[in-house]
């Protein structure tokens, strides 16, 4: 009974001592003691918070990056397929234009070799008439030596003029 | 840090000599134990070695103040002074024959007694301890803690997240003062009565009795209006049943702290009980044989208490800190009433 019966001595210091301890302690242990540790925990998480936006931001400077390397990679495809675009168009205008002179020049050729070939002709002819002639005067005088077939031939013109 | 175990090893060395019976005669171990877990108007260390605290006592209103030598002739016998004896370790009013007289009225013994004074003992250490601490925190301030202070903050941490935040909430740190105090104080206290002549403070009903009434105000001033009305109207429950269940609730405020004072008095009593009833076989049976055998339980045991002694002051935390919870806890959930609100109980 000795052992649970509470004496007023104790109760009376430890009541005394403890509040004063909770007192003395709060005010200069543990307000310090937590607003450290609030203060170090709220300067780790921000430091950790910081490091994450900058991890994102190398993220998203990495895939612009990317993006502007795919955009790059494109125009120059652009660029490269254009030229060689432009260069098929530009032998293809060239292959073409080459033709139509080649068949121009032909066609001028065929022209040129028609129209010496007509004046060939024509000279042919021209010659073959006047050799013609020449040669029907050369028989006509010596047929029309004797008067009889002069007045033959007369005759004959005489009876075609009638007609008319 | 070193110097600090060097110092309680050779304490420990005293210890044998410590427990042994000193006073001669028929060895009873009842009343060596008994004599070594109740309190004392002087500190005794060791043979010889006795440290006479004073006593205090108000007389119909009268202060007095004396030395506990006086008590004490030169043969370690109990003797009357001025008028006062101690008998069975309380101060009474002496009369003629030397025996307790008839009328104790409105005499108090406030005296430093043997416990207080291991009070005031621990009190210095954990001012030390802390005051040293908090300059820690403030000359590295924002830097990694060092020394004592990486020792302490983990378990300030814990009283804060495990068992402030847990059990508390978002008003937890109103109560984080009350809870580091108490902790450190059972806990420090509890590891002083381990000690060789150590006093067995918190195995001592005064102070469990001073801080769960401590605990227990806290609960009921800040109790909030959920608090009340779960004790005058408990939700769900039907009104015809009120004369049953207020009795039983207002009598539940009380069994609360009565637990936790029952508790730690009774973990740290029986502890000290047992390691000295281990040290009492030794002189029971009068046997060198029995020695070593003792010496490996009470080691184990001492190791035991040491988990003990932090366990206590654990639990006794942990609580306080779970009513302190269920007084400021708030029910944002109307649909909640009804149901699911005997889970603190």
């Amino acid at each position: 009974m000795e052992l649970v019966t509470p004496g007023i001595g104790l109760i009376f210091w430890q009541t005394v001592t403890f509040i004063i301890v909770l007192f003395l302690l709060s005010k200069f242990a543990w307000k310090p003691i937590m607003n450290a540790l609030h203060e170090r925990e709220t300067s780790i998480e921000n430091a950790l918070s910081a490091a994450e936006k900058a991890k994102l931001e190398m993220q998203g400077l990495k895939a612009e990056n990317e993006k502007l390397l795919a955009e790059a990679r494109m125009e120059r495809d652009k660029i490269l397929k254009e030229a060689s675009d432009a260069g098929n168009a530009l032998v293809e205008t060239a292959r073409q234009k080459a033709n139509e002179e080649g068949s121009r020049m032909i066609a001028q050729a065929r022209e040129s070799i028609e129209n010496e070939k007509r004046a060939a002709i024509t000279e042919v002819k021209n010659m073959a008439a006047a050799l013609s002639v020449d040669i029907a005067e050369r028989i006509l005088r010596k047929e029309l030596s004797n008067p009889q077939a002069q007045q033959e031939l007369a005759k004959d013109y005489i009876n075609e003029v009638t007609l008319n | 840090m070193k110097k600090l175990f060097i110092l309680l090893f050779s304490f420990l060395t005293i210890t044998a000599s410590a427990e042994a019976p000193v006073e001669g005669g028929e060895f009873k171990p009842g009343d060596m134990i008994t004599h070594h877990i109740a309190d004392d108007y002087n500190w005794h260390f060791a043979d010889g070695v006795t440290l006479y605290l004073p006593v205090i006592l108000i007389d119909n209103g009268t202060p007095k103040v004396f030395s506990s030598s006086n008590f004490y002739d030169e043969n370690h016998e109990l003797v009357p002074y001025e008028g006062y004896m101690v008998s069975h370790g309380h101060i009474y009013r002496a009369d003629a024959n030397g025996q307790p007289a008839a009328d104790q009225s409105s005499l108090i013994d406030i005296s430093i007694t043997k416990n207080v004074a291991s009070l005031f003992l621990s009190v210095a250490l954990l001012f030390a301890v802390f005051f040293t601490i908090a300059g820690s925190y403030k000359k590295n301030n924002g830097k990694a803690p060092r020394g004592i202070q990486s020792f302490f903050e983990p378990i300030i941490i814990f009283i804060r997240d495990e068992i402030a935040k847990a059990n508390i909430g978002p008003k937890y740190e109103r109560y984080m003062p009350y809870l580091l105090t108490v902790f450190f104080f059972i806990w420090f206290n509890n590891l002083l009565g381990l000690m060789p002549g150590g006093a067995n403070l918190t195995g001592n009903i005064a102070v469990t009795l001073v801080l769960a009434t401590l605990t227990l105000l806290i609960t009921v001033f800040s109790g909030n209006k959920n608090y009340w009305k779960h004790i005058f109207a408990t939700p769900g429950v039907p009104v015809w049943l009120a004369p049953i269940m207020i009795p039983v609730e207002l009598i539940g405020i009380i069994t609360k702290p009565f637990s936790l004072m029952v508790r730690l008095f009774a973990n740290i009593t029986a502890g000290h009980i047992i390691i000295l009833s281990l040290f009492s076989l030794i002189f029971i049976f009068q046997s060198i044989a029995v020695g070593p055998l003792s010496v490996a339980f009470a080691t184990f045991m001492n190791f035991l208490e040491l988990f003990v002694a932090l366990l206590q002051a654990y639990i006794f935390t942990l609580l306080s800190a779970m009513y302190f919870g269920g007084a400021v806890e708030e029910h944002d959930h109307v649909g909640d009433h009804g149901h699911g609100d005997g889970a603190h109980h």
